[in-house]
């Protein structure tokens, strides 16, 4: 038998795991930032990839380790748990800035301590001048920067952090152990001549790679010998035992390769954590740990070493490490990537490299951890094609219907096909796993730098209002005066340019942040298990991987259809409004007021600013001013002509209705940015490739933008994803399904992503499952690229933003991944509230 | 597909897609307007009288009912085809009543046949025995309501007796691919061990039947009567427990029948 789809019963040590893992909130600490630092003093004027290894070294050798309690699974890159190191070398400033607001925001809250202030600050003192995110500034044009800073796109993730985004060969490392890696780079050493006109920097690169596999062994060691110190310290026989075997897993398996299933858990963790040590690149995905941990599970099981208990238990406990993990990031893109994840994504099912269906044991056993632990590590996602065994997507249904927000459903019919358009062979393809949210690659071969910007589409379409001007400021090109434009295909036209100008501004930005890390952050243990990094003797930051691509997200996609339809639709055909008054009402907002929660803030920033200029504040003060900002200075009888072209605007056609026109329209302007990304190259010798999606970028670059031709109001947020605009679809989930299967999803082969909330009720009973099931095989057969879910009921959600403390567990869909709803912003929270709830009637 | 039969007409007010509660899979429900039942309970009353009507939902005054051809149903129909494939999906004629608009019904059955849909109505059973038959020829599921064995009862709750209703389940039961009998279990009406038992032994008694559902009583449609101008008579009517509903499910099944709570 292939698979059991009996569930097995959770141990009772996960939820003691899980209790300890959230029993306070996550702190910052600054051990690696230390002696990072101390590394780099002592190794100034050696090569940088030397130095990086040498650092890596220096870390691994003396981060304080911990084993905590229960643990079967070991390896904690901070003292406290689900703690945070800090990464100096790609930026310290925001943080040094937020020291003392940095456990108070609202969006992932972190503890400092005055102590680790301290000590923080001492090191920051050397990385002046010296970090990732200066380098990139310096080499971004001047009109890149200008667009970065007005907005129209932000490249922040990798500006202020490392890249991640890859999922490393780790079949490799579980097969021959660094040991393998170490010999294989010592052959490409030996291999070289002295005479060869690169060999500096190979031998260098084949050096750092020894150095960085030789700290990672090392490093396993050192758990080997506190865990046999714990066995001989503890009296409780039971943890004995399972510390000595700790000892025995830490010791060996991660030098020559793992012999068993258990010791190929532990060697996976150390690969994982270590990865997220050298850099903090988030999106490290496990990838298709049921395909390579399978051959160790059946192995042991055919020798009668494992029960499929046991095996489950430690899957549990490798789920639960997955969560101890994190990562403090700035103010701004905490909100941005809200829900303290690190999108470490892992995919069960799907086809294997020759075509045939792959789902196994493990498959079933992925569903059932993520269900034991309940937690939102890691990013569960589930492969689906014509061949997914029926039993398969029924149990990913009832893991649907708990409401954790997973799995993510992806489409091997478009993705493999998408994939291959991309260069790819049939068989790398076909062996597709997901990176982050909803990014495809091929694992241990690709560098896909997935995340590499946030495109918010809405915004060019502004510029042609303004013809290029943002607040006064000229930093788009001169597309002329709206008023003068006589037919749609103009207006179109005009976009068109707006877009292409700032989209060659995005490659710039993400061209120059992509130069600043090969030259600044290149990283020799991750190089180590990506091919063909060794062979070439090159980082992967300098263009090791086989496959390179640059993958910026663009989104608002129902917002530009929505609004150029209600242009063509009320200017054009019907004649009914002109292009300057559209103009007038976009400026003034429809005459509606601002949002509440966007006045709140542009109160709190003005009545600042008022107070540092030295005068009093006082709450009249803050009345007044919130006042004057909130309400819509427009004269009563022009609030109302523009209220009439809104509503005009409500009735007319809406993406995500199933309505052939409109939604062919949407196709169409998808392809505005999908198109001109992908003739662009990145330093990697890559090309550029878009996604569709905004993680949870909508909210916060929303709340940047003003009033859009959709009927949407200034500053609220944005379509998220290739979803329909919050609250527009109104036919139901295979109405939006059938509208948003019409896009074109194989050109955005960085991903696409399609939310859809519903109702617990929608998946009662086996009849509710099927029809689930029915739903998701019906948007595949369109050819849908992803979809995942929230089942929750707005009851709940707007219970728990009442009461967070009755709900600290709930866990909802966010974008790509799912996160605990109370650690939310509330303008996040009520974005998720206001999403369309599909109900199954 | 015979072309006239796209071009007749019908009254409706409403089609809902992603139905999973009225008949196998995922479906595509048409709502047909005009009753004979008044049933005190009934979710739809905007779906009763024949006439168009205003309908107030949140506030706003939105118009109730809509003629439209076969040719334009079945377009919206057709949009879901995928669905119903992957789940053994297709057509559900509720209502109102289909069977009081048999050219119209009789016409979108045949059409959906002749594209390969599944077909299913929702009804109570209540017309001539020769449209019932012209009805059902066309017909995968039956979904039929048994609100009353005591024909006095009937009358009282539903304005109409129950002798017709049990005379067409007999002929319905001989004739129909599937036949689901349905009962809304409505506290006051028919909510006892007896009153359900009597219906599943009837229900036994009928050729064809293989399942009966227990709908337990909703407050879904009140809020339609205040938006129609109409009195909701059952306002103090408490909707049935769980351990209400299992116990009639077991009065139920203890009479040979497969059983079970909801649609």
């Amino acid at each position: 038998m292939k698979f059991y789809t009996k569930p097995i019963e959770k141990s009772p040590r996960i939820d003691k795991l899980v209790k300890a893992l959230y029993e306070k909130m996550p702190e910052i600490e600054a051990d690696r930032a230390v002696l990072l630092t101390e590394s780099y003093k002592a190794t100034e004027g050696e090569p940088i990839i030397t130095r990086r290894a040498k650092a890596f070294e220096h870390i691994l050798e003396n981060l304080p380790i911990v084993i905590r309690e229960d643990e079967l699974i070991v390896g904690s890159a901070t003292k406290a748990p689900r703690g945070c190191q800090v990464f100096p070398e790609y930026s310290f400033e925001w943080l040094e800035s937020e020291f003392d607001t940095v456990a108070k925001r609202k969006a992932d809250p972190f503890y400092i301590s005055e102590d680790t202030k301290e000590t923080l600050s001492k090191v920051y003192k050397y990385w002046g001048g010296k970090t990732t995110s200066e380098l990139a500034t310096s080499y971004m044009s001047d009109e890149a920067l200008l667009a970065f800073r007005h907005n129209i796109f932000t490249p922040g993730n990798y500006f202020y952090n490392g890249v991640g985004h890859l999922t490393v060969d780790y079949p490799k490392v579980l097969a021959v152990g660094y040991n393998g890696i170490i010999k294989e780079a010592e052959d490409a050493l030996a291999s070289l001549s002295q005479g060869d006109a690169d060999y500096a920097k190979r031998s260098h690169f084949l050096n750092a790679v020894i150095i960085s596999c030789r700290a990672a062994i090392k490093y396993a060691k050192r758990y080997s010998v506190l865990a046999a110190e714990k066995a001989k310290g503890t009296q409780d026989l039971k943890r004995r035992k399972e510390l000595e075997i700790i000892a025995s897993n830490c010791n060996g398996p991660l030098e020559y390769g793992a012999n068993s299933f258990y010791e190929a858990c532990q060697c996976f963790w150390f690969i994982q954590m270590l990865l997220q040590i050298e850099s903090s690149g988030h999106s490290i995905s496990p990838g298709r740990f049921d395909q390579y941990m399978y051959p160790y599970y059946k192995a042991d099981l055919d020798k009668g070493i494992i029960t499929r208990e046991f095996a489950q238990e430690i899957m549990d406990c490798v789920w639960v490490k997955l969560n101890d993990l994190n990562k403090c990031r700035d103010a701004a893109s905490a909100e941005g990537f809200a829900g303290y994840s690190l999108f470490q994504n892992l995919i069960a099912g799907g086809q294997d490299k020759y075509g045939v269906d792959a789902t196994n044991d493990l498959s079933f056993m992925s569903i059932t951890a993520t269900e034991h632990v309940f937690l939102p590590q890691p990013s569960f996602s589930v492969r689906v094609w014509n061949g997914s065994p029926h039993e398969f997507l029924i149990r990913a249904a009832e893991l649907t219907r708990t409401g954790i927000g997973f799995p993510a459903y992806y489409n091997d019919e478009v993705i493999i096909p998408a994939l291959q358009n991309r260069g790819l062979s049939l068989e790398e393809a076909r062996d597709y796993n997901i990176i982050g949210c909803v990014e495809p690659q091929k694992a241990g071969k690709t560098d896909g730098w997935h995340d590499a910007a946030f495109f918010n589409m809405c915004r060019p379409l502004e510029m042609v209002f303004s013809n290029g001007y943002d607040g006064g400021v000229k930093i788009g090109p001169s597309t002329g005066d709206v008023a003068k434009m006589t037919t749609f295909e103009e207006f179109k036209a005009a976009y068109q340019t707006q877009m292409d100008f700032f989209i060659e501004k995005l490659v710039n930005a993400d061209n120059a942040i992509d130069a600043a890390h090969a030259e600044r952050c290149p990283l020799p243990f991750q190089s180590s298990m990506v091919d063909d990094c060794i062979k070439r003797g090159k980082s992967v930051q300098e263009g090791g991987a086989v496959y390179n691509f640059t993958g910026p997200q663009g989104f608002g996609i129902a917002n530009i259809a929505d609004g150029m339809y209600a242009i063509k639709k009320l200017v054009f055909d019907d004649k009914k409004y002109t292009l300057s008054f559209f103009k007038e009402a976009l400026e003034n907002n429809y005459g509606e007021d601002m949002d509440s929660g966007m006045a709140e803030k542009l109160t709190e920033t003005v009545v600042k600013q008022i107070a540092e200029s030295g005068r009093e504040i006082n709450e009249d003060v803050i009345r007044i001013v919130y006042k004057t900002i909130r309400e819509n200075k427009a004269s009563e009888e022009d609030k109302k002509k523009y209220k009439a072209l809104r509503h005009d605007i409500e009735n007319i056609f809406k993406y995500g209705n199933d309505i052939e026109e409109i939604d062919t329209f949407a196709r169409e302007m998808a392809y505005t940015y999908t198109k001109p990304v992908e003739k662009y190259k990145n330093p990697r010798g890559g090309t550029f490739q878009a996604g569709l999606y905004p993680v949870s970028a909508n909210v916060p670059l929303g709340a940047q933008t003003g009033a859009t031709p959709d009927g949407r109001l200034a500053y609220t947020p944005v379509a998220d994803g290739v979803s329909p605009s919050a609250g527009r679809d109104t036919k139901g989930p295979t109405a939006a399904a059938n509208s948003v299967s019409k896009l074109d999803h194989f050109i955005a082969s960085n991903g696409t992503l399609f939310n859809m909330k519903f109702h617990p009720s929608a998946l009662e009973g086996q009849n509710g499952l099927e029809s689930f099931v029915a739903l998701v095989r019906g948007y595949f057969d369109k050819k849908g690229s992803h979809m995942q879910f929230n089942v929750v009921s707005r009851e709940t959600l707007k219970d728990a933003q009442k009461n967070p403390d009755k709900y600290r567990s709930l866990v909802v869909r966010v974008a790509g991944y799912s996160a605990l709803f109370t650690t939310l912003s509330k303008s996040l929270q009520d974005d998720i509230i206001n999403r369309t709830e599909q109900h199954g009637f | 597909m015979e072309k006239e039969l796209l071009k007749v007409s019908g009254r409706i007010f409403n089609i809902q897609r992603f139905s999973i509660h009225d008949g196998p899979g995922v479906r595509t429900i048409v709502f047909l307007k005009g009753c004979p039942l008044r049933c005190r309970w009934c979710c739809n009353p905007e779906g009763q009288e024949w006439k168009f009507q205003d309908m107030t939902v949140a506030g706003k005054i939105k118009p109730v009912g809509q003629d439209i051809t076969v040719e334009e149903v079945m377009a919206e129909v057709e949009k879901d085809r995928v669905y119903y494939r992957r789940s053994g999906g297709g057509l559900t004629l509720s209502g109102g009543e289909c069977l009081w608009q048999p050219d119209f019904s009789e016409a979108l059955l045949k059409c959906s046949k002749d594209m390969g849909i599944n077909t299913a109505i929702e009804t109570t059973g209540y017309a001539d025995l020769e449209i019932v038959r012209r009805i059902i020829a066309n017909v995968d599921t039956v979904l039929m309501d048994i609100k009353h064995m005591n024909g006095e009862k009937h009358r009282e709750f539903t304005t109409k007796d129950n002798a017709l209703i049990l005379e067409n389940a007999v002929h319905i039961a001989k004739e129909a691919k599937k036949l689901i009998i349905r009962t809304p279990v409505i506290p006051t009406f028919n909510d006892t061990e007896k009153e359900i038992s009597d219906i599943a032994n009837f229900a036994v008694s009928l050729r064809a039947v293989k399942e009966m559902h227990l709908l337990p009583y909703h407050r879904i449609g009140s809020d339609k009567y205040a938006g129609l101008g109409r009195q909701y008579t059952m306002s103090h009517i408490e909707v049935p427990t769980k351990e209400k509903m299992q116990m009639l499910l077991k009065a139920a099944e203890s009479r040979g029948i497969k059983a079970q709570i909801g649609g």
